[in-house]
């Protein structure tokens, strides 16, 4: 039901400006999502395609690792790994889309060559598939983690932009259009009555005379 | 975070799934319990990791820390499938995130 309000036309030319703007925020904030949404289903895709790759690769290698373990025992296979070649580091930026803050993250390589920690003397061959496979999967995985992460982010933002858009759209706005055609309802009644009440008087003083 | 840094990754999981990320020079962080995983996450969070892998069966564990990190720009808390094979957690990850944003599954449609 419309807000209650006094049929002024004040309240009238107040409730014109805001319509004005609800309207025109409906309508930049139905743009926001379009466009949320077009970003977001190119990133789902990649999203779902590297995950695809990403986990498949990874119970391959963690298959080998599994083998390697059986192969070798426990304690000398978390020696063997003890200690990296190399550390693992991503490029990490922000970027903007649609103010929505999402990652960047990149993968850094560190210039050398992916190598293994340990020496062959002690170890079987399962464990350097193992190794040099995750190793080989590091670019995929960093890309993962940072599409996941903008896919989350955008699928939160977008229900977000979605429910303001119903609101304005089937609350808000029609809210103040009824608002409006109350008032000027009543504004044309007082009027009218206004103009009878002159003519009523009018004849009276004819009458008079 | 500032532009253009250097972050460190890490990954959470039980030993032997977590075990082989070491060799390649990702910090791991042995989980199993649900109070391990809780603090080995936060922790890194604090430390300013960007990247958090994490096994699926750990991730399952941790919904509520899960979704606190979700909507924060950092760390990016990923989960990976562990030895045993993925429970398809990160798929469904994927496909929450589709119906949330779009209402419908496009991408799953097919083949199942």
């Amino acid at each position: 039901m419309a807000i209650r309000v006094s049929p002024t036309r004040m309240e009238l030319t107040r409730l014109k400006k805001r319509l004005k703007t609800a309207v025109r925020g409906h309508k930049l904030l139905k743009d926001k999502n379009d466009e949320l949404v077009r970003t977001f289903i190119s990133f789902i895709r990649r999203n779902k395609e590297l995950r695809e790759q990403v986990e498949a690769s990874l119970a391959a290698a963690m298959g080998s690792a599994a083998i390697a373990k059986a192969k070798m025992g426990e304690e000398s296979m978390t020696e063997a790994l003890m200690y990296p070649v190399s550390e693992a580091h991503a490029q990490v930026s922000t970027k903007n889309i649609m103010s929505v803050i999402v990652p960047q993250i990149s993968f850094r390589p560190d210039g050398k060559e992916a190598d293994l920690p340990y020496g062959f003397a002690f170890t079987p061959s399962e464990l350097d598939t193992a190794v040099l496979d995750v190793a080989a999967l590091l670019p995929q995985l960093i890309e993962l983690a940072g599409v996941e992460k903008t896919c989350d982010m955008l699928a939160d933002e977008i229900e977000k932009t979605k429910r303001r858009v119903n609101a304005l759209e089937h609350v808000s706005i029609p809210e103040m259009q009824e608002g409006i055609r109350a008032i000027t309802m009543k504004l044309e009644e007082n009027e009218r009555a206004n103009t009878t009440r002159l003519m009523k008087v009018k004849t009276m003083i004819a009458d008079r005379n | 975070m500032a532009n253009n840094e250097q972050a460190k990754i890490a990954v959470v999981g039980d030993r032997e799934s977590v075990m082989l990320f070491g060799a390649v020079g990702i910090r791991c962080v042995y989980a199993s319990t649900q109070r391990e995983a809780e603090t080995a996450v936060g922790r890194l969070a604090r430390e300013g990791c960007a990247v958090i892998y994490i096994t699926e069966q750990v991730a399952d564990m941790i919904p509520e820390t899960l979704k606190r990190y979700k909507t924060e720009t950092f760390p990016a808390l990923i989960p990976i499938p562990n030895r045993e094979g993925s429970s398809g957690l990160g798929m469904r990850g994927i496909r929450a995130n589709l119906e949330k944003a779009i209402g419908a599954d496009i991408l799953f449609g097919e083949g199942r």
